[in-house]
């Protein structure tokens, strides 16, 4: 079971919690999961092709998996998934 | 590549026919008590000793020349940018010594310094909604550059310019001082840093060197997007560039940006605290090698939040600021 962390922004597609418990070795496992229980999230964490959103960014603990292996990242128990908007840095 | 002599302690930093070419040429600095391990060295390149105190000199100079070069900006006209501080305040400058109008989109709940420094420069203000981060400025400014064709935005999200002064200036001074390089770690707002980095490094050192980005997790009042579809990506990132993407809270970027200060007199901004961080735990998972990080900025502009001598739960504020 891993924890994901919910942004304000999707919270009120999950009865308004700010962290979830769901199943998954995988980020795109859990991701799923996440999906199933709440189907309001679905178009919003994925695309069409069932790919992670473009402006989605999902992170192992403080990792993002885009960089890591994606949606095939491996999650273990005890592993948190942060799910955060993307957003404009920069100075 | 050519190896020029190398600056060891040499005592000046160069002469220059004025304050804009000034720019660059910044010190490379070892942080011993930082290193984990002896094998590992860490080195601080300073960009806060750009004229104005930021690595956004180099950006905003690079923005400009660009521009000039191209014929698209004549002396008198207005520039208008979106910016949560250092790009503005630097163009600020650049601006001012060059004979150009300026405009800033900036969110307002930026520290107070920004505004002083900016109005200094002689650049005129546009507050964006601060609830919506720098996303909001972004928005703004577009907006006033599609309503105006008065205006040039430079556009430091999507001009090729801002990583080309990295390509073309920062990575080939590191490259001059040190051989090896194991990781390069900068934060990440508008990609430029490490794009322009990252790329120059890649190709002259091959898959060895990693390319680790430090970002800012902001805090949940400034993530205040009405729906996911109005995230924001800038043009200029290449994601796969990066070898790690590691983010940072507030509160670990400030005790971070303490501990700079405590153990190797660093007076750096929240970034650097973001930056240093992520560097020691890169240094930590390496046996041997270079780890370089970037000082994106000093100090001086967030005195007033009190970082450097209040406990950080005293810090007001904390997630409801747009540290970097």
């Amino acid at each position: 079971m891993a924890t994901v962390k919910i942004p304000p922004v999707l919270r009120p597609s999950v009865g308004g919690e700010k962290q979830v418990e769901a199943d998954g070795a995988s980020v795109g496992e859990v991701l799923r999961s996440l999906a199933a229980a709440h189907p309001q999230t679905q178009s919003q964490l994925f695309s069409a092709d069932g790919e992670l959103n473009r402006y989605v960014n999902v992170y192992l603990n403080d990792e993002d998996v885009r960089v890591l292996d994606g949606l095939e990242t491996r999650v273990g128990e005890g592993d948190t998934l942060v799910i955060l908007p993307a957003m404009a840095g920069g100075r | 590549m050519a190896t020029p002599e190398r600056l060891e302690n040499r005592p000046c930093g160069g002469r220059y026919g004025d304050i804009v070419q000034s720019i660059g040429n910044t010190p490379l600095v070892e942080l011993k008590r930082l290193s984990p391990k002896p094998g590992v060295r860490i080195w601080a390149k300073l960009e806060s000793r750009n004229p104005t105190g930021s690595i956004k000199d180099r950006v905003a100079k690079s923005l400009i020349e660009d521009a000039e070069a191209r014929g698209a900006i004549q002396p008198g006209q207005t520039i208008l940018e979106p910016t949560s501080g250092n790009t503005g305040i630097s163009l600020a400058m650049i601006c001012k010594r060059k004979g150009y109008r300026l405009q800033v989109v900036m969110p307002d709940n930026v520290t107070p310094e920004r505004t002083q420094l900016l109005q200094m420069y002689g650049a005129e203000i546009v507050y964006s909604d601060g609830s919506k981060g720098s996303n909001g400025a972004v928005e703004l400014a577009l907006e006033l550059a599609e309503r105006d064709a008065r205006y040039y935005m430079p556009y430091q999200y999507g001009n090729p310019a801002n990583p080309a002064a990295h390509y073309n200036g920062t990575a080939l001074e590191i490259l001059e001082e040190l051989d090896e390089i194991s990781a390069f770690v900068a934060g990440l707002g508008t990609g430029g840093t490490l794009m322009g980095n990252g790329r120059r490094f890649k190709e002259e050192l091959g898959d060895s060197v990693k390319i680790v980005a430090a970002e800012p997790m902001q805090g949940e009042p400034v993530q205040g997007l009405r729906s996911l579809d109005d995230g924001f990506i800038p043009p200029i990132i290449d994601l796969s560039l990066l070898d790690r993407k590691i983010f940072v809270t507030n509160r670990d970027a400030i005790i971070w940006t303490r501990k700079l200060l405590d153990e190797e007199g660093l007076f750096a901004g929240v970034s650097t605290g973001a930056i240093a961080r992520v560097a020691v735990r890169i240094a930590n998972e390496l046996d041997e090698g270079n780890v370089v990080f970037i000082v994106a900025d000093d100090g001086w502009k967030y005195l007033s939040s009190g970082i450097y001598t209040r406990p950080v739960d005293e810090i007001e504020n904390l997630d409801a600021t747009v540290w970097w």
